[in-house]
């Protein structure tokens, strides 16, 4: 898990007037003009399965005006016997800002989400964001490719749902262990995308029949541009894929964090660009990166 | 009691006139706050330590958590001196806030040119970070021991006019004699002190926790040891101390404040609670107003001990 980091220096990521760093899939700025640590109250918490659950918050501005890709530093609550120091990041799911709400889907794996399943309706908690850059969808596109697996799925979420405010068409392959672990699906189906389930369960998920789907999209012209989040493997197979089609695409990562507004550099990973590895921090430089200059984890 | 509003907040550091006591730790501090923490409220600003060669730092995983606290081994990822003054510096000279530009470097030599090249108007002071391994002791921190911070100091001293501010380390036996020894080789101010050499091992993996093995602890664990630091530090030199280690509350920075510091910087828990900072000012104003504080200036070095002897060799006369 550990990353030698590279040597060349860190290159700033969003430009202090907010500006995004331009690639082939950039569109509007989606840097955030506006930031705060605000007090969220619980309206919902519910598990979707026994490791996955679905917190809603009711929150003031600018948390509700968070984009797709984006995300917020949550302080995670005490408990008896977890007591999570430092904040944990977490995906933006959905975000409603006529109702003053933001929502999360998270896995519980350690003190720091496990802290977070215990907060209960009613109760407040800060929240720190909108945080990092967003999804871009290309201008003149028509239709997307979205992959994605375990909670990446979350993260795809309301890109899915952006694109199709644009009138952009969605391809949705979501991929999971089992039937019982996909999630968002009626999101995506909401949309009117065009969802394909691969399992891990019945061999679908295999990544040479995930690049079958992904050719075939391509084939027939509903392959603009590539998204993913949540699986080496599966950034791998669609960066491969994006080179040789020459379709354009953008990945969120992940890395562990610590203050998430790109001050203290423990987020970054390595990214090869023009043939260069330069390190860059996932929490202001991303943590939505072009596709095509990720590298594997 | 006092009224909140006539409190006077002002700290002397040196020549340096301060709006309050409060500033950011370095290497816990960037552009990246301006949206959360309006930045002319902190009495001073503090930069990640800039060193003159280009750096990547360490492998990750670079920071876990250690109860409460944490380990990081950052290292320091630089972009050059040139690159600091080009970018970073510009963004601060629209605060009315003074920036105190932390600098490292591998040897005196070479320490004294990258502070050279500082001096540059927009920095207001510069910090020395000395806890860096120093190439001609065999990559031992300079802050380790007295006699090699004599010569590093010595010769940031003549490398600038601006004041010089020297952090020292917590990994020494004896940092009231470093303490001195920055102090009679011309440092302005002193900051204690940076973080403290540690460990963590993932009991399930068997992995050291952090990609460098070693980090260097923060957060509220270390403050009884750096308030520690700073009381011997205090009662040693002539020139402000400024405590460094732990602090997330106004009732942090009284202590410390009490053990002798003259300002305090505030590091980890602005990554918790991201206006950590400004609940520190409005607390301390509050504190002092309470207890008939008309100035916070006041407060340094009013631990009530004129009665009580330390009976520990490592106090250094
Ligand atoms: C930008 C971003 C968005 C994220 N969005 C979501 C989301 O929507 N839903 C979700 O379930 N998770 C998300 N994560 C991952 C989530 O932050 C981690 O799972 C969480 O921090 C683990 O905390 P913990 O205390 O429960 O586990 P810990 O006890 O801290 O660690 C458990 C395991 O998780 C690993 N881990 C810790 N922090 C991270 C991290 N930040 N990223 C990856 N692995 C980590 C540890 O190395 C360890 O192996 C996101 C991470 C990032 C960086
Ligand atoms: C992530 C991180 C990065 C740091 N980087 C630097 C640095 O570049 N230069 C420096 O002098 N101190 C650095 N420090 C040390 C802090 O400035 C401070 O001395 C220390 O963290 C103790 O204060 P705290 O407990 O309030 O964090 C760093 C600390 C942390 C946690
Ligand atoms: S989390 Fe601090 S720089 Fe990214």
């Amino acid at each position: 898990m550990g990353q030698t980091i590279s040597f060349q220096p860190v290159r700033l990521g969003a430009a202090p007037d907010g500006s995004a760093p331009v690639g082939p899939a950039a569109t509007a700025p989606v840097a955030p003009s506006h930031i705060a640590d605000v007090l969220g109250v619980v309206v919902s918490h519910v598990w979707l399965n026994d490791e996955y659950r679905h917190l809603v918050l009711e929150a003031p501005e600018p948390a509700p005006l968070a984009r797709a890709g984006q995300f917020f530093n949550l302080e995670c609550p005490h408990t008896a016997e977890d007591k999570p120091f430092l904040r944990r990041p977490m995906s933006l799911y959905r975000a409603d800002p006529v109702h003053g709400i933001v929502e999360f889907l998270y896995k519980v794996t350690g003190v720091g989400t496990r802290g977070l399943a215990s907060i209960k309706v009613g109760r407040t908690m800060r929240l720190l964001g909108p945080l990092g850059v967003g999804f871009s969808i290309p201008d003149g596109a028509r239709s997307i490719v979205v992959l994605g697996r375990g909670v990446g799925l979350a993260t795809l979420a309301p890109l899915a749902e952006m694109a199709a405010a644009r009138g952009v068409g969605v391809t949705a392959i979501l991929s999971a262990r089992s039937a019982a672990t996909v999630m968002s699906v009626e999101r995506f189906a909401a949309i009117g995308a065009t969802i394909q389930i691969v399992l891990d369960q019945d061999g679908t998920s295999d990544p040479a029949n995930v690049e079958r789907i992904l050719r075939e999209a391509a084939a027939v012209g509903r392959a603009d541009a590539f998204y993913t989040c949540g699986s080496n493997r599966l950034m791998l197979l669609m960066q491969r894929l994006g080179r040789e089609l020459s379709i354009p695409g953008e990945v969120a990562l992940e890395q562990q964090m610590a203050c998430g507004l790109g001050m203290c550099f423990c987020c970054v990973r390595n990214f090869s660009v023009d043939g260069v590895v330069e390190a860059r921090r996932v929490c202001t430089d991303g943590p939505v990166f072009r596709l095509d200059e990720a590298m594997p984890w | 009691m006092v009224d909140r509003g006539s409190v006077d907040t002002r700290v002397r550091i040196g020549d340096l006139v301060l709006r309050n006591p409060v500033m950011p730790a370095s290497g816990t501090f960037a552009e990246g706050l301006a949206p959360v923490v309006p930045f002319e409220r902190l009495g001073a600003l503090v930069t990640k330590t800039v060193t003159a060669e280009l750096r990547g730092g360490n492998p990750t995983p670079r920071v876990c958590e250690v109860g409460q606290g944490m380990l990081n081994s950052i290292g320091i990822p630089s972009k050059g001196i040139d690159d600091f003054l080009e970018h970073t510096l510009p963004f601060y000279r629209g605060f009315a806030t003074p920036l105190v530009a932390s600098v490292s470097a591998p040897s005196g030599d070479a320490f004294a040119e990258a502070v050279a090249r500082l001096d540059a108007p927009g920095v207001a002071a510069i910090e020395a970070n000395i806890s860096c391994p120093n190439i001609e002791e065999d990559g031992k921190a300079f802050a380790m021991d007295p006699r090699s911070t004599a010569q590093v100091v010595a010769k940031i001293r003549r490398a600038t006019k601006l004041p010089v501010w020297v952090k020292l380390s917590p990994n020494t036996g004896d940092v009231a004699s470093v303490a001195r020894a920055a102090e009679d080789a011309g440092a302005d101010a002193l900051v204690v002190a940076n973080t403290i050499l540690a460990m963590s091992i993932d009991i399930e993996t068997f992995r050291p926790r952090l990609g460098n093995v070693m980090g260097g602890l923060s957060g509220p664990a270390v403050k009884p040891i750096v308030v520690r630091m700073v009381y011997q530090c205090a009662r040693v030199a002539r020139i402000p101390v400024i405590g460094c280690g732990g602090i997330s509350t106004a009732a942090d920075a009284v202590e410390y404040m009490l053990a002798g510091a003259s300002a305090v910087q505030v590091g980890t828990a602005t990554f918790v609670r991201p206006t950590a900072m400004l609940t520190v000012i409005d607390g301390l104003i509050q504190f002092c107003a309470r207890k008939g504080f008309a100035r916070v200036a006041d407060l340094t070095g009013a631990v009530h001990d004129a009665d009580m002897t330390v009976d520990t060799v490592e106090v250094a006369s």
